[in-house]
């Protein structure tokens, strides 16, 4: 096992390196900087999980909080997508598998990112029923129900779409696929910063998306090793 | 007929080329009924005569009547369809759109299309396929396979209510199926609007048929846009025709199921144990 666990690091590395443009240093550019708000946010709610006792011991103590604007210490947004929407010289396809969890009635991560066709499993890790379903417009819609102890769901998405995503038995289950057709993409934490690393040089658009506060973009070159900084500022109101 | 020139060679790529893109919308503006084909111009009449109030000019469902109807006409522009044969998230055979206009939605203000010849109807099938480019991309889904049905009896129906308890199924229709569980009232349709599950005391029919196959059908391939889901991955084949027993118990109908279990329940009532959240009686 250990063997094949290394020759797939080494396609995997490999891989890497053949998608850099020949001659630029694997290392590139960098755009890095930190996602804020203005104005007053609005305040997120805490869920009542009465429905579904289970959760409600799961989070016993500390109600879990709706995650439509999530907010830091100086401002900082969370789970705020930053992607290259223009200027990708081509990113390879992702083959690694991406994991969603359902865990305590919510969707883990809240925002998850995938690119076409990139591998998904969906687990259920809760001791109930989940039922999944992404209200996908461009890609196929569908919906599946996952009792407790069921096997992940595979999924896929074959086109570039931001896909809400909803469990209709737990209506304040919210998430997000956010299918992009770029490897270079971040999600800001909890302190809203964020990096695109190994950016060969050239002119990229830079987008960034926020649920409720919609995407803004801008525009960097880069030319060699360096590292750029940009910010997003979102103009927050409190509803 | 190998092409001569470099000029020859690329006018006879494109010529291939176009006649390939050229297939694809042919394709789609046919459908195909057992031995009838319904062409989308002759159905584009049909439509505009017949449907086209609710559905409206763009098949989008916005048509002069949906602000009075609820639930709303079907938006055919996102190509996602309630009653199919195929799995969720494919999209269905022009069968199942043949059927589904044919026999009309119980509950809705979507009529049975008797009066219209079978002729006009696949035509129809074919029209409403032009309003979603999805026809043009994607095929349908293949039918699922429903193994012959078994003779019900009070063990398949008792293994059905168990399902019914393990599958859930009484968060959304309720412990005896009267459409109140506990989730029933936020549930939501893929344009976010109200919509109640389906409450099993109140009648005979099912939106996607009467029979006990369509039964089967509706649970395995998940009414897709609205919160019901596809519970294929979860129960198995024949599993699926004990649910479908029980589910015949909840009716109001005389149907054998109803019948053993009636007869079955007259001297067992007690050994039931209540569906719903654990700790709590229905």
């Amino acid at each position: 096992m250990r063997t094949v666990h290394i020759s797939l690091l080494a396609i995997t590395v490999l891989g890497t390196a053949a998608m850099m443009v020949p001659g630029v240093p694997p290392a590139g550019g960098t755009i890095s900087g930190k996602v804020t708000y203005t104005g007053t946010a609005p305040k997120m709610k805490p869920i009542d999980m009465a429905k579904e006792p289970n959760c409600v011991t799961q989070h016993a103590g500390a109600p879990v909080m709706t995650e439509n604007v999530v907010t830091g210490p100086g401002n900082a947004l969370r789970w705020v997508l930053i992607y290259v929407s223009a200027g990708d010289q081509g990113s390879a396809p992702a083959t690694e598998t991406v994991r969603l969890d359902q865990k305590g009635c919510q969707y883990i991560p809240h925002v998850l990112v995938v690119q076409p066709n990139q591998p998904l499993d969906i687990y259920n890790d809760d001791p109930h029923s989940h039922n999944i379903h992404p209200l996908a417009k461009v890609n196929p819609e569908w919906n599946k129900s996952q009792p407790a102890g069921a096997p992940p769901i595979h999924a896929k998405w074959e086109k570039p779409e931001f896909i809400p995503v909803k469990c209709n038995v737990h209506p304040w289950m919210h998430g997000w696929h956010l299918v992009i057709a770029t490897a270079h993409y971040a999600v800001s934490g909890e302190d809203g910063a964020f990096s695109l690393q190994g950016l060969p040089p050239g002119k990229y658009t830079v987008t960034a998306w926020q649920e409720q506060f919609g995407t803004q973009t801008q525009d960097v070159t880069i030319s060699g090793n360096e590292t750029k900084t940009i910010n997003f500022v979102f103009k927050a109101t409190p509803y | 007929m190998r092409p001569k020139t470099p000029v020859a060679a690329w006018v006879s790529g494109v010529v291939i080329l176009l006649s390939a893109v050229g297939a694809r919308p042919g394709v789609a503006q046919e459908s195909h009924i057992g031995t009838l084909t319904g062409h989308a111009a002759a159905g584009k009449k049909v439509y505009r005569r017949y449907c086209i109030l609710c559905h409206g000019a763009d098949g989008d469902g916005t048509g002069e009547n949906a602000m009075w109807i609820d639930p709303k006409p079907r938006d055919f522009t996102l190509a996602v369809f309630k009653c199919r044969s195929t799995p969720t998230g494919t999209l269905p055979t022009d069968q199942d759109l043949f059927d589904a206009m044919t026999r009309g939605f119980v509950t809705t203000n979507m009529p049975q299309w008797l009066p219209l010849t079978h002729q006009n109807r696949a035509d129809a099938v074919a029209y409403i396929k032009t309003f979603s480019p999805k026809w043009k991309t994607l095929k349908p889904g293949t039918p699922i396979t429903i193994p012959p049905e078994p003779v019900a009896t009070i063990e398949s129906i008792l293994r059905g209510r168990g399902l019914f308890q393990k599958m859930e199924c009484w968060k959304c229709h309720g412990p005896a199926g009267h459409g109140d569980g506990p989730s029933a009232a936020t549930l939501t349709d893929n344009k976010d609007r109200p919509i109640p599950p389906y409450n099993f005391s109140t009648g005979s029919r099912f939106k996607c048929g009467v029979t006990n196959q369509d039964l089967y059908r509706v649970f395995m391939t998940g009414l897709d846009g609205t919160p019901m889901p596809s519970f294929a991955d979860d129960i198995k084949p024949a599993e699926g025709w004990d649910l479908v027993h029980f589910l015949r118990t909840m009716q109001p109908l005389n149907t054998p199921e109803a019948a053993i279990w009636k007869t079955w329940l007259a001297s067992h009532a007690q050994e039931l144990k209540p569906i719903g959240p654990p700790g709590t009686g229905q």
